[in-house]
């Protein structure tokens, strides 16, 4: 479960996230959607502990990101936006490191990462340098990469972009399969159609606040249009116009 | 401790998959400056040697005035040969290295017991012909003598009269001393291909993984960012012991076959002087590994990185051309200058000086603090927010 009150943030004199709050409940996926630069990565990378709020307040399962950002990071699995890989390593190679990051060993890590390698379909080219990658191939492997260790909470910033329809359709399914199996997903995306197609919760964002939050259903009531798309641009223009 | 363990494991693996890298840091870098070095040595032999003994020829003007002398240096391995018509210029535009021109009035002056004049066209800056001047000098200062005796003698005087003051120069510098100057480069190939053994990594590990978009997953892994920083630094200081070790293996070998002993020097570079000279040079390892981190964390890419380890490399060998253009001796105070005191110590090594136990402790420390000086610079880099740029 991830818990985040007021969160600020700010990179000099820009704003990034003025007042972000929200919840994403375990077993459930919750979309943060927002158009570019809303501050989404932003509010993610607070998250994950690569940056610190400059007020506010981040928990993951109880625990804050700040205080206790090891134990967080052993609870979280993270495809940030950048999804590279070591080209010289194999895309096994490149899971099992992130394995051994996370303290497995032995025969529990390489069971694991057979275990990842079946689950997504990457047997294929598991094997070979991450160099030749396609985009689609690279994604698969970070998203191995983030779940090595089980972690309860998973963390997408952007997954689908740069990705064809198949690989689209795959990842979906990976990530429905996360959330059947009791995790918290939390994913950023600025496609209005992934959004819907996927999330049991959507939390809106524009200028690093957060604008609407709630159900596809209730959003589409909030703004009193039935097309999601609609209603999410309806939306970020009364937060323009307040 | 795991995690920088992990790290560093996985930097040295990765850094050897990338073979072409691993070509040129690991055997191009230690073989260049050996082999660079035993062609320089080999080239500064011949010239040395060859001018000593091979016949000369030397152009003289008007070597009819003096026969006499003609024939004296004609029997010291000297060919006479045709002078060109202007010395003066033929020596500036280089294409005699020098002119030998006797005057007409030297036969007269000869004659008459007067200094009879001769003239020696040279240029003193051409230190390539300063071997074959000074050999005609002593030949014609010789000739000089000789004459003189004889004159001497002629008027009834013992010629030892004339020598009031008898110079015996005492040469002190054991064979191998000899030898330092052009064994100077040898520690400043050492150093270099040190660095050059880690830089890859050094750069890869930061810079490069921030560029390749794999350091945000990266940092969120369990484990603290020291411990990230200081593993990629250890993968780095691995590199460049391998480097180190290769490149004093390679001059080991390759002082065998260098005709140092031609030179009048003892060429006993034994294996324990090149374990020695590795355990003098590891400290250093420290400062260079965690000088290109510091430089590889704040640059904004690959390339950037590159351009400036590129620059900062002299900056280690600096001290070292100092120590050769101002020959300076080993000394305590200078024991405790990283990279200098590297570069005197290994110079004691090769000239076999029993060196103090205490120099060593302090150029070991003092060079050690340094590089943990860098290197927790490194780690309060790799802490910063702006790293992920």
């Amino acid at each position: 479960m991830i818990e985040v009150r007021q969160l600020h943030k700010r990179f000099g004199k820009v704003e990034a996230v003025s007042d972000v709050s929200f919840t994403a409940p375990d077993g459930s996926i919750t979309g943060l959607l927002g158009p570019n630069g809303a501050g989404k990565s932003t509010t993610l990378r607070m998250l994950y502990t690569v940056l610190r709020p400059d007020a506010g307040t981040a928990r993951i399962d109880g625990l804050d990101v700040v205080d206790n950002a090891l134990a967080v990071r052993r609870r979280i699995g993270v495809l940030p936006h950048a999804t590279g890989l070591y080209p010289n390593l194999s895309g096994r190679a490149n899971i099992r490191y992130y394995g051994k990051l996370h303290g497995l060993r032995g025969t529990e890590l390489e069971r694991r990462v057979d275990e990842l390698i079946a689950e997504l379909g990457i047997g294929d080219y598991a094997g070979r340098r991450a160099k030749g990658y396609s985009q689609g191939q690279r994604t698969r492997i970070a998203l191995a990469r983030a779940l090595v260790h089980t972690p309860a909470n998973v963390i997408l910033d952007e997954p689908s972009s740069g990705l064809d329809v198949m690989a689209t359709r795959a990842l979906r399914d990976q990530v429905r399969g996360l959330r059947d199996g009791g995790c918290c997903v939390l994913f950023s995306s600025h496609v209005m159609q992934e959004v819907a197609a996927l999330c049991d919760n959507i939390i809106i964002i524009g200028n690093g606040r957060v604008v609407a939050s709630g159900t596809p259903d209730a959003l589409r009531e909030e703004s009193g249009r039935d097309d999601l798309e609609d209603a999410f641009v309806s939306l970020l223009a009364q937060a323009e116009a307040l | 401790m795991g995690g920088l363990i992990t790290v560093c494991l996985k930097e040295i693996v990765d850094n050897f998959h990338d073979r072409r890298t691993l070509l040129w840091s690991l055997l191009f870098g230690p073989l260049f400056g050996p082999v660079l070095f035993a062609v320089m040595v080999g080239i500064v032999i011949d010239r040395t040697l060859d001018s000593a003994e091979e016949q000369l020829q030397l152009p003289v003007l008007g070597s009819e005035h003096a026969p006499n002398l003609a024939a004296f240096l004609e029997a010291h391995r000297i060919d006479i040969v045709a002078a060109p018509a202007d010395p003066e210029q033929a020596v500036r535009d280089g294409d005699e290295d020098l002119v030998l021109a006797i005057t007409p009035a030297f036969g007269e002056r000869f004659i008459a017991g007067q200094p009879a004049p001769v003239q020696l066209y040279v240029d003193q800056s051409d230190s390539h012909a300063a071997a074959t001047i000074a050999r005609v000098r002593g030949l014609l200062q010789a000739y000089g003598a000789r004459i003189g005796a004889m004159r001497l003698q002629s008027r009834g005087i013992n010629p030892i009269a004339a020598q009031a003051v008898l110079v015996e120069t005492v040469d002190v510098s054991t064979p191998t001393g000899r030898s330092v100057v052009l064994l100077g480069m040898m520690t400043y190939f050492i150093l270099f291909s040190m660095l050059i053994g880690g830089m890859y990594l050094a750069i890869d590990a930061t810079a490069g993984e921030r560029e390749r978009g794999s350091l945000e997953a990266l940092l969120t892994a369990p484990v603290t960012r020291t411990s990230l920083i200081l593993g990629k630094i250890a993968a780095t200081c691995f590199y460049m012991l391998v480097s180190l070790t290769i490149t004093v293996g390679v001059f080991t070998l390759m002082l065998q076959f260098v005709p140092l002993e031609r030179l009048g020097m003892n060429t006993e570079f034994t294996v324990g002087s090149a374990f020695a000279t590795i355990g003098v040079m590891a400290p250093f390892i420290l400062v260079g590994a965690g000088m290109m981190t510091v430089i590889a964390s704040f640059t904004r890419s690959y390339k950037e990185a590159q351009t400036w380890i590129s620059a900062v490399l002299f900056i280690p060998t600096l001290p070292i051309l100092f120590a050769a253009i101002q020959s300076l001796r080993p000394s305590l105070q200078l024991m405790a200058v990283p990279s200098l005191s590297q570069h005197l110590l290994v110079t004691e090594i090769i000239k076999n000086t029993p060196i103090d136990a205490g120099w060593v402790a302090i150029s070991v420390i003092s060079t050690a603090l340094f590089g943990a000086a860098l290197i927790y610079a490194a780690t309060l880099l790799y802490k910063r927010e702006a790293l992920l740029g």
